[in-house]
């Protein structure tokens, strides 16, 4: 393959397929020294497989990589590092309890003897005028964990620095800055391109990436779509290479049959997360929430449901003002919450499907004192038909289930509460095409039994198939309501980047 | 996409887990009878209706002490203030057992009484404060014994009328109180745990507190309940014990947390929660009951006992470990 001499990385013909399912295909970078190249694309159009592989987390299927003009044996993370590719992670990882200058000479204290001596005041020397060089004020002797997000993120910097980094990978690295920061943060990136160091930037900002990039490459599911000079594109032209495809035959068809009101917020706010947020869903109605990640959309739904505070506004329940303060009185006001994290918040992994179902409605089963068993398992026999669950029986353990049958569970477990409104949140995270496929048609026949359903989903074709009106959030601010003719790729995008 | 590699591995895990989990679930009973069975071969002592009431009298203090700390367990929590409790309820008990004092029935209730406010008081600390259940009554342990040994001057209350020394140590029928209160306890037990609202979200709170809470159970009532029971039950042992030896000692009870504590984890509860069966408990209790039994009638001195007992203790967790589902 020919090597550009300027270029630092070459990639070619990149594939990594998990269990069939391509995730990267025949993807393609050349990162020339000295450039702020910047990777985009949706949610799950690639990019963190393809820097998990450059970082040497994962093994690809095929493809080449050159670099610094040899051919890059991926290996481990170890060899990654100490061949010059440092990758700044979106969630920080550093030892909370350890000194900055410790954090930054992780690893590589004592050129790998581990029983040398360790010298503190020698770390923080070399961690002081490297800080100095990068023009932050941060005190090497200082706990990680007394530091603001934001010095955190400029001391994962400083160590891919010290690392003599000529690759430097940046995920998200301003999703928690504030502007000042944004800006010292551009300042110590021009200053590194300038030295020959090349940076592989992230993010889903545009003005961010028109600020700093000279080149953008562009992923979508998996393929490499193209590659241009910053200055060739503007922001419309960037998004279209970014969403621009059809929408399939996914989405089953469904009128929109408008009832009575069941939910309506209104002023909502909490602070630090979101505010001001009004919108009303009907029965028989899915409302839509798009933005970006990490906007506030989830903290809205754990709100409603009565996971988190409220700080300010009403919710009401078919027109009635009601103050949810825990799970409890929001499922029996006759709300729903199928949360985004099925592992964490949704299932007991170690119980079996029939007890995870039943454990939010478990006072209808009983008679007298004890639980009826025969009651208990009907419920459960019944709704794992109705939801076509595959599993060997009702006390199979969750734990062993697929993805897309855990998710089924936990939304069986919502509706055996007999909700009048479900909020499924990413409903579809993480789980196939096909089984996709079925939560789509799950939430039609929800939608046809007049449920109100609010759909919280990063993926926009899902959201503009499924939702008959579109809210938009961005920073925790409600930018638009969008109605289903409204509501387009486009328009949803540029409502999600309003500052 | 990653969700694919996960399902593979838990199906590649899952006949290898199954095989195991196979081997715990009925190799515990199996392990119980086959150590009984070797026993009787060994020494023809061991197989005598005497000396299975021996065994099971001795064992019941601590399967008591064990059933309470298993809803713990199983709910994620410890307690290891069980040992103070047995001494508090024991000499507050005592106290109004005196011969010609009050009816029978009133320091049995007074020391019931006083078990269920120590556990209600150690799950009120846990609820609402952040502190870790296991400092909490670490804390209350030194308090329970400290209390016990305030309420008795310090000096064993002795003296105690013949209906209070009978609840322990008589026999109806032939058969030892304390075997058929302890059979009556575990009938109870199993029935909270396994057939009621109340069991089940114990189950649910170990196995995933977030989940729990989001599905509508309140972590504080669950957590109270299962803490003011298990203060219940450490009552009703310390009753026992003090009517068995006919004494309220302040200094009773000492070290019998751990055994509790063996018991439920030798019957494969687990101690990160959400896991555990009453009979499980029971039979881990037996098991101990048995060996030590044994080992005594082979006349293996106790410091052997010991070790041979703490191996055992280790090798449970072991198999807990390897058995724990979603420990991709």
């Amino acid at each position: 393959m020919p090597l550009e001499p300027n270029n630092i990385l070459e990639v070619r013909g990149l594939t990594k397929t998990f269990s069939g399912v391509k995730a990267l295909n025949n993807v393609q970078l050349s990162l020339r020294k000295g450039e702020v190249h910047a990777l985009m694309g949706e949610n799950g159009a690639g990019k963190s497989t393809f820097m998990k592989i450059l970082m040497g987390l994962l093994t690809p299927d095929s493809g080449q990589i050159n670099f610094d003009g040899y051919p890059f044996k991926v290996g481990s993370v170890h060899d990654v590092l100490k061949s010059g590719i440092s990758m700044i992670h979106q969630e920080i990882l550093a030892v909370p309890e350890l000194t900055v200058a410790q954090n930054i000479f992780l690893g590589r204290e004592t050129n790998g003897r581990l029983f040398d001596w360790l010298n503190d005041r020698h770390l923080e020397k070399q961690a002081r005028e490297l800080l100095e060089q990068m023009r932050v004020s941060i005190r090497p002797d200082a706990r990680m964990k007394e530091l603001s997000v934001a010095e955190m993120q400029m001391v994962e910097i400083a160590k891919a620095i010290s690392n003599q980094a000529k690759v430097i990978i940046m995920d998200e690295p301003t999703s928690a800055l504030a502007a000042t920061e944004v800006t010292t943060l551009f300042g110590i990136i021009r200053e590194l391109t300038r030295k020959g160091v090349a940076i592989i930037y992230i993010s889903h900002r545009m003005d961010e990436i028109f600020a700093l990039a000279d080149t953008i490459t562009v992923l979508r599911d998996g393929n490499y779509i193209g590659t241009k000079p910053a200055a060739d594109l503007d922001e419309a032209a960037l998004i279209t290479m970014m969403v621009g495809r059809e929408l399939d035959t996914l989405f089953p068809e469904s009128e929109s049959q408008q009832g009575e009101e069941v939910l309506s917020v209104n002023n909502l706010s909490s602070k630090g997360k979101f505010s001001n947020i009004n919108f009303v869903v009907h029965a028989g109605e899915v409302l839509g929430m798009a933005g970006l990640m990490g906007v506030g959309r989830t903290e809205i739904a754990r709100a409603i449901f009565g996971l988190d505070r409220i700080h300010a506004g009403t919710v009401c329940i078919k027109g009635k003002p009601t103050a949810i303060t825990s799970p409890q009185e929001a499922i029996q006001a006759g709300i729903g919450y199928v949360s985004e994290d099925r592992k964490q918040v949704g299932l007991i992994p170690g119980l079996s499907v029939q007890y995870n179902m039943t454990l939010a409605s478990l006072s209808n089963y009983t008679s007298g004192l004890l639980i009826g068993s025969r009651k208990e398992s009907e419920a459960a026999t019944t709704m794992m038909a109705d939801l076509r669950i595959k599993a060997t029986g009702p006390s199979q353990k969750v734990v062993y289930l697929s993805g897309g049958n855990q998710q089924k569970v936990v939304i069986g477990k919502v509706l055996l509460a007999s909700p009048s409104l479900i909020i499924l949140d990413e409903p579809t995270r993480g789980i196939d095409v096909g089984a996709k496929a079925e939560i789509y048609k799950l939430i039609a026949r929800l939608k046809a039994a007049g449920i109100a359903i609010v759909l919280i989903s990063s993926e926009l074709p899902e959201l503009l198939g499924l939702s008959d009106r579109v809210l938009v959030l961005s920073k925790g601010k409600q930018t638009a309501l969008l109605s289903k003719d409204e509501a387009t790729q486009e328009t949803i995008m540029r409502y999600a980047m309003q500052p | 996409m990653e969700n694919g590699i996960n399902t593979y591995v838990n199906k590649v895990g899952h006949s290898y887990k199954t095989r195991l989990r196979g081997i715990n679930k009925y190799g515990l009973m199996l392990a119980f009878i086959s150590i009984c069975l070797v026993l009787s071969f060994i020494t023809p002592r061991f197989l005598t209706i005497q000396n299975l009431m021996i065994i099971v009298t001795q064992v019941s203090i601590n399967a008591l002490l064990a059933f309470g700390v298993t809803f713990v367990i199983i709910t994620g929590g410890i307690d290891l203030s069980i040992g103070s409790m047995v001494a508090v309820a024991g000499v507050v008990a005592a106290t109004f057992a005196h011969p010609d004092t009050y009816p029978v029935v009133v320091p049995v209730a007074i020391g019931l009484l006083a078990g269920l406010l120590f556990g209600a008081f150690n799950g009120l600390v846990i609820t609402r404060s952040k502190v870790p259940p296991f400092i909490v009554t670490l804390g209350t342990m030194t308090i329970g014994r400290g209390l016990a040994l305030i309420l008795s001057k310090g000096r064993p209350v002795s003296n105690l009328s013949d209906s209070f020394n009978f609840i322990g140590g008589g026999k109806i029928l032939g058969v030892p109180t304390l075997i058929i209160i302890l059979i009556v306890a575990f009938f109870i037990c199993s029935v909270i745990l396994h057939k009621t609202v109340i069991g089940r979200y114990m189950y649910a709170v170990g196995g995933n507190e977030q989940a729990a809470r989001a599905s509508g159970i309140q972590l504080s009532t669950v957590k109270m309940i299962v803490y003011t029971l298990c203060g219940g039950l450490a009552a009703l042992a310390g009753i026992l014990l003090t009517s068995r030896i006919t004494t309220g000692q302040p200094n009773a009870g000492t070290g019998f947390e751990l055994d509790a504590i063996a018991a439920a984890i030798i019957g494969g509860t687990s101690t990160s929660g959400g896991t555990g069966t009453m009979t499980g408990t029971l039979i881990g209790a037996l098991l101990i009951g048995v060996i030590s039994n044994g080992l005594d009638l082979l006349n293996v001195t106790s410091y052997y006992q010991q070790v041979v007992m703490g191996t055992i203790i280790i090798g449970a967790v072991v198999l807990d470990s390897v058995n724990r589902p979603g420990t991709e």
